[in-house]
């Protein structure tokens, strides 16, 4: 067998915030380091993250600190969050966001000349380091600048398709080159899972076609865990029209610069959608909320501003109710409350998204926006202080890992993430590999088995498009498993996707191995349905509502759920095994952060 | 609204190729990857092509669309009548890997080369502080979603395959650009820009701003500006005295 193979420390999979970073950190600590990702370096999923980076620098208010960012935090994720990973994400992010400056990055300024921070919903002050509304590109590209400049190896446009490992854990990863279809495969100690998410198993999404949760699967594969998984974001602002946009971001910062969400109507309904958890935050009146821009002492928060799953309910149900727009979502308006010149300057993306693809001058207009399947909370269960899976060698950092963001993640808490536990998980897979080192090997035929699974496809002869497949799987999904769910709907989607999984043992690829999308999909597709199916099931099982997760069948939060987690692990043969487990409990000191700061 | 469009769309891929003729429906709103993405699932399943966000923010679904440098996921299929052949091929600077994917790489060898930023050290409380005015001028620059339509369309690089040695394009002169205007970098990248990077090659005929999705003003903003630094430093007399007899700053 044709087989490039190469050695190091540290394999990082992925190159959006969260590898980047971690690849960084690992060089840095001495580890020979290479960078494996699917597209070209900084086109990662990172680059479309538009509102910011959440970091208590308390530049804007000096109320602001760390353990309010952590309250703030857990409450958004309704208390279901890792509070260690809560904790050293709130701890560390404003020294992640400063040494982003001194790689070059350049956020917007305040007054004074510091790093200028925004208003997103969930969070108490303005938080969130900009740089207008493309701050992902800012971080992509500062990362990567950074990346190229220590000369840490990348390699482009290669897809990891299998994890390796013996009895003592990671030995390395397998995967090809998408150019030309070869096979590579680097020994490794240490392999850093940083793949993001599962968007693309969903019909209506803000994510690209990278985000297969090929991560997730690689993990469950190896014997890794996955937690939370019933948590999906679905981001409140999404595209509707024209259909070819649809579920194409709509950033939050739109809301937190002062727009507001109306029905047909015209009202601003977010008023009538105030849960009594966040109640006591958020603002009654409409002149309260308005008042709140500027003065946040005296006022609370607007109701637009609640966490992203209260604000996606509430559309999904003025839709339902027959108040939504002709394209079927509500308005977002801020034509009618900033001047075109701040419109512009704030949000230049946004207006030249809605200007180019759906001719909306969101200046003199307002926007139709509706629910997109954004980002799972769910993800890899890692030890919260080194990103360290359950497979020793193996980490996990950004989306991929779970547990951080608890049933919901608040705007601008991903980016934090991604350099918090980025650099977490590079130090500890750096400092792994130096005991693992030379004790490794990658034997022939572990290698010929994922070179001979890799090349099934072509094998056969008139199976099915991949392509059908995927249609169907997505489709699946958004009826079944989305925004609002009911047993009878979840069992239904279990049974599809077993059925799904029979097709896409029977995929067929045409043409060569030499840059072949469908050939690529069809690799895909099993990631997606086991992705799925772990979603399904255990949304099935959590008979409760909270954040990311409602049951129309199961409407309240439960005492009992509440100190539960869901846990799938890969059974013997090969399905997917559910287990419940105790919710990690936080030490006393930090339980008062909730009494503290009311 | 759904009608059948005709294109015409570049297969090959090092050893040659040709365009092949696809009829296809189109459907209101919808751009031209929308329709390239149809056609892969439907009629041609391993039609290569790169595309991430789909949303004009990751600069990878270039190609030339009837000639002109564009992104797929920014045209929209409303901009042609619906009896116009659409034609999409590959960008024409970069060697072909294969249908609408090309050999980049002679991008990233660039930016590698660049000197990297290197930052005055922070203040006394730990932090940098720059004013929203100052660093606007790199923040310009900063927007390039590095979808290399500007190289694509440098002539510099697209028709004499020769200056790819000496030349970095309109993308990198920009980088070096920003550099120059950070309120933070203290390395002077000026000679550097002129002997390393081919800013002299540049005779600001602005077709890359032309082509920029993003709108920056790579010629106005960034080019011009730094060739006339690196002008002051090195063609002024006073300028080149004073350094050679130590008594005037390198500035």
């Amino acid at each position: 067998m044709e087989l490039e193979r190469h050695e190091y420390d540290v394999v990082v999979v992925g190159a959006g915030g969260a590898g980047l970073r971690a690849a960084i950190e690992a060089h840095e600590n001495g580890a020979r380091t290479a960078v494996v990702c699917k597209s070209l370096l900084g086109k990662a999923h990172t680059v479309m993250a538009e509102g910011g980076i959440a970091a208590a620098m308390a530049n804007l208010y000096p109320e602001d600190n760390w353990r309010v960012h952590f309250r703030d935090t857990m409450r958004g994720g309704k208390m279901l969050n890792h509070w260690r990973m809560a904790q050293l994400h709130a701890q560390e992010a404003p020294d992640r966001v400063r040494e982003l400056e001194d790689w070059g990055a350049l956020f917007d300024r305040t007054a004074d000349g510091l790093i200028s921070q925004r208003d997103f919903g969930g969070h108490r002050y303005a938080r969130l380091a900009h740089v207008g509304d493309r701050t992902g590109l800012e971080l992509i590209r500062t990362l990567q600048q950074r990346t190229v400049a220590l000369g840490i190896d990348v390699y482009m446009e290669c897809t990891v398709t299998r994890l390796l490992t013996d009895d003592d854990g990671v030995t390395g990863a397998f995967g090809y080159w998408r150019e030309s279809g070869r096979f590579v495969a680097w020994q490794a100690p240490s392999v850093v899972l940083a793949t993001g998410g599962i968007g693309k198993s969903y019909k209506v999404t803000s994510n690209s076609w990278e985000y297969t949760g090929d991560g997730h699967s690689l993990a469950l594969q190896a014997g890794a865990t996955l937690v939370n998984m019933e948590f999906v974001q679905f981001h409140p602002t999404g595209m509707v029209w024209p259909p070819s946009v649809r579920g194409i971001l709509v950033t939050e910062s739109v809301r937190g610069d002062g727009g507001v969400l109306k029905n047909s109507a015209g009202n601003r309904f977010m008023f009538d959608y105030i849960p009594d958890f966040f109640r006591k935050e958020t603002a009654e009146t409409e002149d309260e909320a308005d008042r709140w821009y500027d003065d946040k002492k005296n006022n609370r928060r607007p109701p637009e501003l609640l966490p992203r799953d209260e604000v996606a309910r509430a559309i999904n149900s003025e839709v339902k109710a027959g108040r939504g727009t002709p394209h079927g979502g509500v308005f977002l308006d801020i034509a009618s409350r900033r001047s075109a010149e701040y419109i512009r300057k704030r949000l230049p993306s946004m207006y030249h998204q809605f200007k180019e693809l759906a001719e909306v001058d969101i200046t003199a207009e307002a926007m139709e926006v509706g629910p997109t399947c954004h980002y799972v909370m769910g993800g890899v269960e890692v030890d919260p202080d080194t990103e360290a899976a359950r497979v020793p060698g193996l980490f996990a950092a950004g989306e991929v890992a779970g547990g951080m963001h608890g049933s919901n993640r608040l705007g601008g808490n991903s980016l934090s993430d991604l350099l918090v536990f980025g650099r977490r998980a590079g130090l500890a897979a750096a400092e792994h590999a130096l005991k693992r080192i030379d004790r490794i090997a990658l034997p022939d035929e572990a290698l010929a088995d994922a070179a001979r699974a890799a090349l099934a496809p072509f094998d056969r002869e008139g199976g099915e498009n991949p392509y059908a497949v995927q249609h169907d799987l997505q489709q699946t999904m958004h009826d079944l498993v989305g925004i609002i769910r009911t047993a009878p709907e979840m069992e239904q989607a279990l049974e599809r996707i077993a059925a799904l999984k029979e097709r896409v043992a029977n995929l067929s690829v045409e043409g060569h191995r030499q840059y072949n999308p469908g050939w690529h999909l069809a690799l895909d597709l099993p990631h997606m349905l086991v992705v799925s199916e772990c979603i399904a099931r255990a949304a099935l099982e959590r008979q409760e509502s909270r954040g990311g997760h409602t049951r129309d069948d199961f409407p309240a939060t439960d005492a009992e759920w509440a100190r539960t987690n869901l846990v799938c692990s890969r059974a013997p043969d090969g399905s997917v095994a559910l287990t419940r487990q105790p919710l990690p409990q936080m030490p006393g000191e930090l339980a008062e952060i909730f009494e503290e700061v009311s | 609204m759904t009608y059948a469009a005709s294109f015409r769309v570049w297969r090959g891929d090092v050893t040659g190729g040709d365009l092949q003729d696809f009829t296809v429906d189109v459907n209101e709103g919808e751009v031209v990857l929308d329709v390239i993405h149809r056609l892969q699932a439907t009629q041609a399943g391993d039609l290569a092509v790169r595309w991430n966000c789909k949303a004009g923010k990751c600069g990878s679904c270039s190609a030339e669309i009837n000639g002109r440098p564009r992104l797929m996921c920014m045209t929209r299929m409303s901009t042609f009548g619906e009896g116009d052949t659409v034609t999409v091929t590959p960008l024409r600077t970069f060697p072909v890997i294969r249908d609408l994917v090309t050999d980049v790489s002679y991008n990233y060898d660039k930016a590698a080369q660049i000197p990297a930023f290197n930052p005055r050290p922070r203040e006394a409380d730990g932090s940098h502080r720059m004013q929203q005015v100052d660093v606007e001028r790199s923040q310009e620059f900063r927007k390039c979603i590095e979808c290399f339509l500007c190289q694509d369309t440098c002539h510099v690089i697209r028709d004499h395959e020769g200056n790819k040695g000496a030349f970095a394009g309109p993308r990198y002169l920009i980088r070096l650009a920003e550099l120059d205007m950070h309120p933070l970098d203290v390395t002077d990248r000026r000679d550097a820009a002129q002997d390393d990077f081919g800013l002299g090659y540049c005779n600001i005929t602005k077709c890359c701003s032309e082509v920029c999705p993003e709108g920056i003003h790579l010629t106005d903003n960034g080019i011009i500006p730094l060739k006339e630094r690196v002008v002051d430093r090195r063609f002024d007399p006073l300028t080149w005295l004073g350094s050679k007899i130590g008594r005037r700053p390198k500035d």
